[in-house]
């Protein structure tokens, strides 16, 4: 594929995305998070194909590079869109690489330790047993993906609807977060091997990865409203964002926003090769970027900020809870600390040089 | 939507072979230098050192050919940049005359001015210095005070400038004076001049800073002829220049790898049992210098393209300070200093020059505030 071609589809992609993220409003979002199933904002997600963005082209994909292919879920991210499109984009990446078709309609991925989930051999089928907590939109997904270990290899399975016991539950963000339970024999064509390099903690990264885009458009936007309202808001005969103090405090922002958006680029760029240690560094980033802008966000709206009424807690509270799914700043802090300090002092340098290099580790 | 752009450039095979040999020459240079002095980094001063870079084709290396330079990539230079920061290595000498006073003379300067300087500086013998700040000029550069008379033949050259870093030591300075009209006029009126520092009625006076380091001079001008050959650009387009020649400044790796050497040599004596506490933190700190490298690299990619990245620069800048300025209390949180210890000895001489270097970090180049206040306009709040 011509790599200018696939940047003008990109950009077209992006922009059928900003039109139909944008078309959600704040209706939308709060029913989610009062636990319906969005019925038409997925039927228009899935028209649009977005579900196969990090597929091939042979399997249904729009043939575009990874890294643009994600670059969707920033824009996603940026209008708090309520669907499971980074958990059903995912799914279908890994059930591709793996030799299943991709799924039909929505679906999600477990993001469990190793040995979580336990494989066996029945005959002409397999065992599987084991148990995961908060699982992204599981109650509404017709495809749970999971990736287990069994005799040294890493397989993937497929659950259907219905095969997995479901007890609801909500995330911080107030989005599905369910609690699975899997106890029964599937057909032997549910499972298979998966290509080496995904293991419970690449999945894992990788999909952080792709939460780390989903952050960098929220905090985006974070910054679009809240230099917005700065510039609105009178108080003392002029408007909050001719002061001073307010006017240093967007600017920290404003440097989050940018931290946050060079990490989903390192993660974006990480994702092809399941980079952990790129991704990890980024997830570390984006991760405190949330926790320094919210502050900052919510500061500058005042109480307004505090109501349920206004939207900036669709963002911030996002924020909060995509910190700590697929590893928090500790979790992948550790990861990457631990690769520094065996680069040794005269490799610390070019062990940086080689984590944002995007040529993998 | 965005209020910013941060370009992800591509990793180039060519800038990535150069970094192999800038390593090894890197290698052989500073095997005697010890981290606490190598931690003075871009503030290291070396004739010699900057000759020998300027002789492998590292000083210039975007320049054209015609005025000695390399014509190689931004990218391309900036691997040679962060390779040189990240070891410490003394490259003071030619930083500012690579990094903006050649620049500026190719954009703005005349066919003569540039001929006589740019081959010079991209051979690693020409050294020049900045001069801006004034006693009360300091981040209200507008307010300059220091006059360059039009008299005949050139210019008459009265004021003060301050905090001129290796101007004892450099042979040009790029001088930002008013030459008509008076400060209350703030942008109007101001120009810039290559001054020549052996130039009779100037007089340069080193003012220790608080590790007793003599890098930065009281400079003096008194009744000093400056031929009108000197103008650089346009008479009373000054701030214009000056303002472009900002975002050089600002724009380059040394803004966010000050204590480097510093973390490096954490790492060293965390080597062998780091806690989990160390292990989280230093993981932390690694993190974020790759996303500072991924922006400040996305800086010189604009920069390659031609674009103007002071927003930019700004921001990665204001980045960059925090992070070099908080790595001396993590190091003080993660590691016992005891008189003494010879483990710890050399961090500790690191850390003792890291933490007296670093309120300079927020200062130099455009303060925090001022850096806020730049990106501040950018978001459209001024």
């Amino acid at each position: 594929m011509a790599d200018q071609q696939s940047g003008e589809t990109g950009v077209l992609l992006n922009e059928s995305a900003g039109r139909l993220f944008g078309s959600f409003d704040e209706k939308d979002i709060r029913a989610v998070e009062q636990g319906q199933w969005p019925q038409a904002a997925w039927a228009k997600v899935q028209d649009a194909g977005f579900p196969l963005a990090l597929v091939s082209e042979v399997a249904g994909g729009f043939g575009i590079p990874s890294a643009e292919a994600i670059s969707l879920l920033r824009i996603a991210g940026y209008h708090v869109a309520p669907v499971p499109l980074a958990e059903t984009m995912l799914a279908n990446r890994l059930l591709s690489e793996t030799g299943f078709d991709v799924a039909e309609g929505p679906a999600t991925v477990v993001v469990a330790e190793s040995g979580a989930f336990a494989l066996a051999k029945h005959g002409d089928s397999w065992r599987v047993t084991g148990r995961a907590d908060g699982v992204s939109w599981a109650r509404h997904v017709d495809t749970i993906v999971l990736l287990t270990e069994h005799a040294g290899t890493s397989f993937v399975v497929r659950l259907k609807r219905g095969v997995a016991s479901i007890a609801p539950a909500m995330s911080f963000a107030n989005l599905p977060a369910d609690d699975i339970a899997v106890d029964t024999e599937i057909a032997a064509d549910d499972v298979r091997a998966a290509p080496s390099n995904w293991t419970p903690r690449s999945l894992k990264a990788a999909f952080a990865a792709l939460r780390v885009s989903e952050m960098a458009g929220a905090l985006a936007r974070v910054m679009e409203i809240t230099v917005g309202y700065a510039n609105e808001r009178v108080q003392f005969g002029k408007p909050i964002g001719k002061q001073q103090a307010i006017q240093q405090q967007l600017a920290v922002l404003a440097g989050q926003v940018a931290a946050a958006g060079g990490a989903a680029d390192v993660a974006s760029a990480a994702f092809d090769s399941l980079d952990i240690v790129a991704i990890a560094a980024a997830k570390v980033r984006a991760g405190e970027a949330a926790s320094i802008a919210a502050p900052i966000a919510h500061q500058v709206h005042g109480a307004i900020g505090f109501t349920e009424e206004h939207r900036l807690h669709f963002f911030t509270r996002r924020l909060w809870g995509w910190r700590d799914e697929c590893g928090s700043e500790r979790y992948w802090s550790k990861v990457v600390g631990q690769e520094a300090i065996a680069a040794s002092a005269d490799g610390l340098w070019p062990f940086v040089v080689s984590v944002g290099s995007g040529q993998g580790a | 939507m965005s209020f910013f752009t941060f370009p992800n450039p591509p990793v180039m095979p060519e800038a990535e072979k150069l970094r192999g040999e800038v390593r090894a020459f890197l290698a052989e240079e500073l095997k005697t230098i010890p981290p606490h002095v190598r931690a003075a980094s871009w503030s290291g001063f070396d004739a010699d050192f900057s000759r020998k870079m300027g002789q492998r084709s590292w000083i210039g290396m975007t320049w054209p050919k015609q005025y000695g330079g390399h014509e190689r990539t931004s990218l391309e230079r900036y691997v040679v940049l962060e390779e040189m920061l990240a070891v410490g290595a003394p490259v003071a000498a030619h930083w500012i005359a690579d990094r903006q006073s050649g620049p500026l003379l190719l954009r703005f300067g005349t066919e003569e001015q540039r001929q006589a300087v740019l081959p010079k500086i991209a051979a690693g013998e020409l050294f020049c210095c900045i001069g801006m700040s004034e006693p009360d000029s300091g981040s209200d550069l507008a307010a300059v005070r220091t006059r360059a008379e039009p008299v005949e033949g050139g210019f008459r050259v009265n004021g003060t400038k301050l905090w001129t870093t290796f101007a004892h030591r450099a042979h040009y300075m790029l001088l930002f004076c008013r030459t008509s009209g008076s400060p209350s006029d703030r942008h109007g009126g101001t120009s810039q001049l290559l001054v020549d520092l052996k130039t009779p009625g100037i007089t340069i006076r080193p003012i220790a800073d608080l590790t007793g380091a003599k890098h930065f001079n009281e400079v003096a001008f008194e009744d000093v002829f400056v031929p009108s050959s000197a103008l650089i650009g346009e008479m009373g387009n000054g701030w214009h220049q000056v303002t472009s020649e900002l975002a050089y400044e600002r724009s380059g790796p040394e803004r966010f790898l000050s204590s480097f050497v510093l973390f490096a040599e954490l790492v060293r004596v965390l080597r062998d049992h780091p806690s989990e506490q160390a292990t989280v933190a230093v993981g932390r700190l690694a993190s974020h210098f790759v996303v500072l490298r991924q922006l400040s690299r996305g800086v010189a990619w604009l920069l390659q393209n031609g674009q103007n990245p002071a927003l930019e620069a700004a921001v990665v800048k204001d980045l960059g300070a925090l992070v070099e300025q908080e790595i001396p209390d993590i190091v003080r949180s993660l590691v016992e200093i005891e008189p003494g210890s010879e483990r710890t000895a050399e961090l500790a001489r690191t850390l003792h020059y890291t933490v007296l270097a670093a309120p300079s970090f927020s200062l130099r180049g455009g303060t925090r505030e001022i850096l806020r206040g730049i990106i501040a306009r950018g978001l459209g709040l001024r």
